[in-house]
């Protein structure tokens, strides 16, 4: 059964030495789409650019616009005449919110009759949009009642504080689960087409006239990448750590034992996906249709809870959805054993059906 | 031709592989004797690589029985395979390893110890004469020496019985008599050779034949067997060889002689196949008359072309096809 494991777990390791390519795609790559996500994936949305219709021009007005502008989240590019104008300056891209303060504004506030003030908001970027919403909608009330009552308290006093990531730094957020993500498509990837590769040239027919065990293929196959997906972990956390500032507040040596849970699945679905295709260019799409929910639907950049409930049952047999619970959960969260077995054993019960439909596949394809 | 020979080396009886509606072969029976170069001819599709497939243990037969050295393939693959080496016809080693990798490679699957493994490297590699190419990467080599290291990788784990799928295909022609020589020295020390190929003079060498056409074993035999087939030369018939200048124009008139059944090209020479009463100095004269200068003409054997040739014709007009 485990005949020749070792030849060929050997003969592996020469490949990915041999191969700069390998090495490249195993090391640098994730380095450098950790750099890139890690860096450009901002969801803090701050200084938008902002257009002003001032109808007004007297003092209450330009007190309002200081304190949008005090705010950070809204940058006044343009100061213009009309309405039309103003739309003008959203529908051109130069600004995503309009602000029209209409004439006799500061008559009205003065007076205590109340005022309207207008928020146009460009919808064409959803993360863009409610923030400005939110943001404009809060310095609303935070003013109004400033002026109303300077003297008396609020009857409810809401006070949020933010746990674990007091700044919000996205790339706090972002970088655990790049981890995931980024072990999943490399350690998939090189899995599956070297696996394909054999095909591709004949040397998997020739190795299949030789007494060599099923497991022994299959295993002596997967234990270079297995090494090299270990490795990778350790580097990318390295940089997280170091180059990002990310600190990590649960125990180092939780992840480190965790983290090998993944690499079942990572390599099985590489397994799986050699199974079916016949070239490398096969194994890539196959790798696309498995990297697009694992990117898109485990929570990576979205929160699953606002999924559809039709989507939402297929998040959960994703196994990098758990891994990210892990990952941030150690890391942001300072999570423990007791907040994450559940994961950790979902996480090894995917790892092993996976595992298993893939050997049980490997074995058929060989007869 | 099914009499059991105690000492045959590979044995198959009624094998047949059905893939979906396609028959891909269809009732082959045949014995290799131990020591023999068994040549498998056959044109591309006709099955001869699906028979490999399924000797080596890669596919199972559909229905049938194949033995090597008296062991059943379909029940203990796993004790035939060490006997076996297969060299197929892609060159599949792995290109970014050394010629001495591939073989530690390929040892070491076989279970060789390090001691073995250093021993038959060394003896594998002076066989072939690739020595003092071991640390050159596999992909870097021409044709004719990655034939040599395949055969090499076949032969590490010393196996009696050896499968070489069109061994010579797309090498130059010092290199597929190397080849050749190569494989007698190896019969003569006690290899049984399973041989597929294209070439007819590669056929002639083999001490025995066997010729697979429409999924079908045609012929088998030993070629000074199969030349002498009633059906290829038929009694009332005789070959005719005529060296001439002019072959081209020398066929058209010949072809169109009475007594004349059939004719083809050899090089500078045209070959007949005609009554046994017609004489040379006849079909001589009428080609004179031509203005065909014949150089010489006489008598000849069948060549095993000529048996193939005339067994695939009478299979093709027994067909209603």
């Amino acid at each position: 059964m485990f005949r020749g494991l070792k030849a060929i777990a050997d003969k592996e390791f020469i490949h990915v030495l041999r191969e700069p390519s390998t090495i490249v795609f195993a090391l640098f790559i994730p380095l450098i789409q950790l750099i890139i996500f890690g860096y450009a994936l901002d969801t803090d949305v701050k200084h938008i650019p902002t257009a002003v219709l001032n109808q007004d021009q007297r003092t209450a007005s330009r007190d309002l616009i200081d304190r949008f502008a005090a705010t950070q989240y809204f940058d006044v590019v343009e100061y213009v005449g009309s309405d039309q104008a103003l739309r003008d300056e959203i529908v051109s891209g130069r600004a995503h919110v309009g602000i029209k303060i209409p004439p006799d504004f500061s008559g009205k506030v003065a007076r205590g009759t109340g005022s309207q003030v207008l928020v146009l908001i460009d919808g064409s970027d959803s993360q863009v949009a409610s923030r400005a919403q939110s943001a404009a909608l809060s310095l609303g009330l935070q003013f109004s009642s400033e002026i109303a009552g300077r003297t008396s308290t609020p009857l409810i006093d809401v006070r949020p504080r933010v746990l674990f990531n007091p700044d919000m730094r996205s790339a706090n957020f972002f970088v655990p689960g790049l981890v995931g993500i980024i072990m999943q498509i490399v350690l998939m990837m090189l899995t599956a087409l070297s696996i394909v590769r054999e095909k591709e040239n004949g040397t998997l027919e020739q190795l299949l006239v030789t007494p060599v065990g099923r497991f022994g293929l299959m295993i002596g196959k997967l234990v270079p990448y297995a090494v090299l997906g270990l490795l990778e972990i350790a580097i990318v956390l390295i940089f997280m750590w170091t180059v990002f500032a990310v600190p990590i507040h649960g125990s180092i040596l939780l992840l480190a034992a965790v983290a090998p849970v993944f690499l079942f699945s990572g390599l099985g679905l590489g397994l799986l996906i050699s199974t079916f295709a016949q070239s490398q260019v096969q194994a890539f799409q196959a790798s696309f249709l498995i990297i697009m929910p694992s990117v898109l639907l485990s929570g990576f950049v979205f929160p699953r809870e606002s999924m559809p409930a039709l989507i939402y049952p297929i998040t959960t047999i994703i196994p990098v959805t758990y891994f990210l619970e892990i990952l941030r959960g150690i890391i942001i969260r300072g999570a423990g054993w007791n907040e994450l077995w559940q994961q950790v054993f979902i996480l090894i019960g995917l790892g092993v059906v996976i595992l298993s439909i893939a050997a049980a596949r490997f074995q058929k394809r060989l007869r | 031709m099914n009499s059991l020979q105690p000492d045959a080396a590979i044995v198959c009886s009624n094998l047949t592989r059905r893939f979906g509606d396609l028959v891909a072969v269809n009732d082959v029976s045949f014995q290799v004797s131990r020591g023999a170069i068994f040549g498998f001819l056959g044109p591309n599709g006709s099955g001869k690589s699906t028979v490999i497939r399924m000797l080596c243990g890669l596919l199972a037969p559909t229905s049938g029985t194949a033995a090597l050295d008296g062991i059943d393939v379909v029940s203990y693959p796993d004790r035939v395979k060490p006997r076996i080496g297969y060299m197929s016809q892609q060159f599949s080693l792995y290109r970014d390893l050394t010629v001495d990798e591939n073989l530690s490679f390929y040892g070491s699957i076989y279970g060789l110890n390090r001691e073995q493994l250093q021993r038959r490297k060394a003896e594998v590699m002076e066989v072939v004469g690739i020595t003092s190419q071991r640390s050159q990467r596999a992909g870097t080599l021409s044709g004719g020496w990655r034939q040599r290291l395949a055969l090499a990788c076949s032969m590490i784990h010393e196996p009696g019985i050896l499968f070489l799928d069109e061994p010579t295909a797309g090498i130059d022609p010092v290199a597929r008599r190397r080849l050749w020589d190569l494989l007698f020295e190896l019969s003569a020390s006690g290899h049984t050779l399973f041989v597929t190929t294209h070439y007819m003079d590669e056929a002639e060498r083999c001490t025995d034949v066997g010729y697979i056409f429409l999924s079908r074993l045609i012929a088998l035999g030993k070629p000074s067997e199969l030349k002498l087939l009633p059906g290829v030369t038929p009694p009332d018939t005789k070959r005719i060889e005529i060296v001439t200048d002019n072959p081209t124009t020398a066929l058209q008139v010949a072809r169109n002689l009475p007594g004349v059944r059939s004719s083809t090209f050899f090089g500078e020479a045209i070959h007949l196949l005609v009554d046994r009463a017609l004489e040379p100095s006849g079909i001589s004269q009428v080609l004179s008359k031509n203005g065909i200068h014949v150089n010489r003409i006489n008598d000849m054997s069948a060549t095993l072309e000529d048996v193939f040739v005339s067994i695939t014709e009478q299979l093709e007009v027994g067909d209603d096809v």
